[in-house]
Formats: structure tokens, C-alpha cells, sequence
């Protein structure tokens, strides 16, 4: 298998689109190939997420109407559907394709409109990612399923729900920052200067989740262009290379030990790691999937970078910001940035790619520039986990 | 003869639940009980499965009580979707029966049981109405 390198990177701006699904994904993927120096000729495949394109604009199988837009039919193009993970499950298989040899230059990212669908409409469809059967009939809401794990959380560690959402907040505040720095974030120029009663006073979505603790629903694409390695610097001197990737499954809630520590995120992380041949304290950055405040606690400790129950005290002391022990979410995050579900994935490896090649917007640039960064997705209620690490130089 | 491969489908599990009883599966393998229904046993994976009938007792492990619903349950916010420990082992999900305004981090632990179960009518996605578990505190 070849190594992987990733040439050229491309972001709408997040928040409410008027273009439609395939011009925002055409958009991502144009900025990919202009930065990447490629000729759109040489694009051998494309690798697109897309969770409810069907659910949004009537559009099922985008990716072939992508390639057709983009002047690129009739080569291989195909739907990744994970969830709020597909574009990363999407990155994941064309690193695989090219690091099998089958293509020399592919397009990968992902795509959605989640912020035009409305509230009510939205939820609903993001609900269709529970297990329908069980979970269906019960009216379970995605803030739900991590109320239920934030409720779990207090209980397994003996912190009160009053003093856990304090903690929790931090993780908000912190994001909203950082978002807040971000010109392609949703968020941008908002919400920089939340404090703790912000957060546990805005309306409650899902006891004890308020709105301030969920991530936006939002409209927006991500795209990125990858090559062998070996071909990289003949595009680009700031190569960033692919060292591993994991991913896990998971299942019905119900079947699960503790929604706190979820085995498929568990899992893939570990296969990450254990391909890039790192370990949690070799990782410099991480874009990790904070759908909800207390989803950012549980990856981290699920990924290994804070013992059970740390997490919460640990973001409050600062160790999860700028200068601190890992800096978690410097985009943004979910909650800062935007969540357009099927691009989050590709967005994520933007911005670790903008931060290792010291491009990140100011005040939110780590400084000296990282080595090692590392995703996170989460699709579903824990059912789809994908997990990429990438690095300035090859193993 | 020909394979029956799902021992209890999930319908009848539903059919039951309408009748007030939770349906599961003993494993002849591991004998423990898989509940709600799978093909195989979600413990150990065996395939010698046999119907049996769950007490409907168990522990809440835990809750939430939701104010912002999905769209085909606007009539019902707020309610309690809750996971229960069953005493025969498996968890299953299902809605909590207690004033929601009421419903504190102090009812994780404690016993509850099956007092009945809830139909969703459905919406145009759902393949028709679906049935959950209602559990009531019993302590």
C-alpha cells in the first residue's frame, strides 16, 4: 500500500446557503483542485458525503451529478452515508483507493443543507440516524441521546447535574470562541464572549442540554484533493500526509455498556493509532466532534487523551484551549464552526491542515505549528466512528 | 423444512409489547436473554434461540426529558425517553411514565416496571406505527 497525501483543501462558508447542494460541493471541491494545482483531468475519483441529501432537496445520488458539474463524467463517483460522519468514512475510503494504487488523484469531502430544512424537519431527519425500530417510536431526538449520556456521566462520576452543566459550558464558551475567530464558521464574529450563565440559562432542548450546549444546524461543503505521496511535492511544497485511519460501529443504544464510553469510538481511535504507529500524547491538534457539549468529554476520554471522568475538569482548567496540554476544536468545532453533517468530516481535516501549514485564521493559529493532528466523527447515535491522523512529514 | 431464521421478529415483539408483555430470546449457548429481538444472541452471537417472556421489572439507568421534539411529536413535549436495565439483563429503551417536570437526576437507580406501552401513529418515513416500552417507577 502506498502512503497518501493530501494536496489541495476546500471550504464553503458555513451558516444558510441559497446555492444548491451540488454548487456548495462544487464550490469546496474547485477551492480543493485551484489549491492543489491539479488539472481537473487528472481528478480519478470522487469520494463524496452527503447524510439527507433526499430529505433536502429531493437529491439522491449527488455525487454523479457532482462529477457531471464539474465537467468530470463519466469517472467513478460515489455517495459515503455515515451519518454526520460520511465525509470522513468518505476521506477514510479514497486513502484507501489511492493508497491501493487504483487512482493517483482523487476528490474527496462531503456536502449538506441541514440549516434550510428548518427545526422541526431537521430534527426528525437527524433522528432517522437512531435505530428506527426501538428508538423511533419513542421520540428520542439526537440532544436526547446525549442528554441520556450527560445524565450518565453525572451519575458514573458523582458530579451533581447543576455542577456538571458548569463544567460542561466551558466546552461551549471555549468553542464559541474559537469560533467566533473563524470567517468561514457560522458563528463568526457571535458568540465569542459566552459565560457560564449563558450557556446553562438559554432554553433547554433536552434536560439538562440547553441550546447553547447543541451545535447549529447548518448548510455548507468541504472538500479535499489526495494524491500518493510520492507524487505530493510535485504540487505542492506543504504536503500533508495521512499516517491512519480507524473506524467503528456501534449499535442500538440499548445494546450498549455506557453510553459514556462507546466501544465503536473506543475502537477506532485505537485502529488509528495504531496505524499511524502514535499514541494520544504525539497528537499536537485535534478537530473533534462536539455535536453537544458533553460529546466533546466523552471523545476525549473515549480517544484516550483523559482518564475516565477527567475530561470535564480538565477543560474547565484550560488543558483542552490554546497553550494547554491539547488544544481541542480550534476551528470552532461543531458548536462554533457549523455542522453540516455530511461535510463535518472534510472540514475537520481543513482546518488541521490549515494549522499545519500556519494558516489558520489569527488568534486561533497554534503556534509552533503542529505535527501531528487528529480527527474525530461521530454518525448516528455512536453508530458510525471515523477517526484520521495526519502528519507534516511520512511515517 | 425450511430455516427459520428470526426466532421472534420485531413485529411480534411490538405485538406484545401492545399486550403488556416484553418479549426475548434465551440463548441456548450462553443462556442469557436478548431483548429487544435480534437474529442472533447480542451477547455471544448464537444461533440456538428460543422465545421466553422478560418480567418487564429493571433499574433506570438513565433519562432525559425532551423539550425540542421531532417533527410528528409536537403533541407529546415534553416526555421521557429512558434506557431500563432490565432484571433478566438486557437494556431496552423506551418512555418513562412521570411528570415531567418532576423528573430529577435522583431517579437514575431506581426500580421500575413496565405499566404499559406507547404507539407512534407514524409519519411517512417510518414504515407504518411502531411501539415502545412504557415503564412506570415502582418504588
Amino acid at each position: 500500500m502506498r502512503d497518501v497525501a493530501i494536496i489541495g483543501i476546500g471550504h464553503t462558508k458555513f451558516g444558510r446557503a441559497s446555492n444548491t447542494l451540488l454548487e456548495l460541493f462544487s464550490e469546496a471541491a474547485l477551492q480543493a483542485i485551484d489549491d492543489a494545482g491539479v488539472d481537473l483531468k487528472d481528478i480519478g475519483a470522487i469520494f463524496q458525503g452527503a447524510a439527507l441529501p433526499g430529505f433536502e432537496e429531493g437529491q439522491v445520488t449527488p455525487p454523479g451529478f457532482s462529477a457531471a458539474e464539474l465537467n468530470l463524467s463519466p469517472i467513478p463517483a460515489t455517495r459515503y452515508e455515515g451519518a454526520c460522519a460520511s465525509a470522513s468514512i468518505a476521506i477514510r475510503e479514497a486513502a484507501m483507493w489511492v493508497a491501493s494504487g487504483e487512482y493517483d488523484v482523487v476528490l474527496a469531502g462531503g456536502v449538506e443543507k441541514a440549516l434550510s430544512m428548518g427545526t422541526l424537519y431537521a430534527t426528525r431527519t437527524f433522528a432517522m440516524a437512531c435505530h428506527a425500530p426501538t428508538e423511533g417510536p419513542v421520540g428520542l431526538t439526537f440532544p436526547g441521546v446525549f442528554a441520556m449520556a450527560a445524565r450518565q456521566y453525572s451519575k458514573n462520576y458523582g458530579i451533581s447535574i447543576d455542577k456538571l452543566r458548569e463544567k460542561m459550558a466551558h466546552v461551549s464558551i471555549k468553542n464559541h470562541r474559537h469560533g467566533a475567530l473563524n470567517p468561514l464558521a457560522q458563528f463568526y464574529n457571535k458568540l465569542g464572549d459566552l459565560k457560564v450563565e449563558d450557556v446553562i440559562n438559554s432554553r433547554l432542548v433536552a434536560d439538562p442540554l440547553t441550546l447553547l450546549d447543541c451545535c447549529p444546524f447548518s448548510d455548507g461543503a468541504a472538500a479535499i484533493v489526495l494524491c500518493s505521496a510520492e507524487e505530493a511535492r510535485k504540487y505542492t511544497d506543504d504536503p500533508v500526509y495521512i499516517l491512519g485511519t480507524g473506524q467503528g460501529s456501534g449499535g442500538p443504544l440499548s445494546k450498549m455498556e455506557d453510553l459514556t464510553k462507546p466501544v465503536s469510538r473506543i475502537s477506532s481511535a485505537r485502529m488509528a493509532f495504531k496505524r499511524a504507529g502514535l499514541v494520544p500524547s504525539d497528537i499536537e491538534v485535534l478537530e473533534l466532534h462536539d455535536c453537544f457539549t458533553i460529546a466533546e468529554l466523552i471523545a476525549l476520554e473515549s480517544m484516550g487523551f483523559f482518564g475516565w471522568g477527567e475530561a470535564a475538569d480538565a477543560t474547565v482548567e484550560g488543558l483542552t484551549d490554546l497553550g494547554g496540554k491539547i488544544p481541542v476544536n480550534m476551528s470552532g468545532g461543531l458548536i462554533g464552526k457549523g455542522h453540516p453533517i455530511g461535510a463535518t468530516g472534510a472540514s475537520q481535516v481543513y482546518w488541521l491542515v490549515k494549522q499545519m501549514r500556519g494558516e489558520a485564521p489569527k488568534g486561533i493559529q497554534i503556534n509552533p505549528v503542529p505535527e501531528y493532528g487528529m480527527t474525530d466523527t461521530l454518525g448516528g447515535d455512536l453508530g458510525t466512528l471515523c477517526h484520521i491522523i495526519l502528519g507534516r512529514t511520512k511515517k | 423444512m425450511e430455516k427459520k431464521y428470526m426466532v421472534l421478529t420485531f413485529a411480534e415483539y411490538e405485538e406484545g409489547l401492545r399486550n403488556g408483555k416484553l418479549l426475548g430470546l434465551r440463548c441456548g449457548s450462553c443462556k442469557k436473554i436478548t431483548c429487544h429481538p435480534m437474529p442472533v444472541c447480542q451477547w455471544c452471537g448464537g444461533r440456538s434461540l428460543e422465545r421466553m417472556e422478560l418480567s418487564g421489572e429493571g433499574e433506570l439507568t438513565t433519562f432525559t426529558v425532551i423539550r425540542v421534539p421531532a417533527e410528528g411529536f409536537e403533541d407529546d413535549a415534553p416526555y421521557i425517553p429512558c434506557l431500563v436495565k432490565t432484571r433478566e439483563g438486557p437494556c431496552v429503551i423506551g418512555r418513562l411514565d412521570y411528570d415531567a417536570e418532576q423528573a430529577t437526576q435522583e431517579l437514575i437507580g431506581k426500580r421500575v416496571r413496565m405499566n404499559g406501552s406507547y404507539t407512534y401513529k407514524g409519519d411517512k418515513y417510518s414504515g407504518g406505527a411502531h411501539t415502545c416500552p412504557v415503564f412506570e417507577v415502582a418504588e
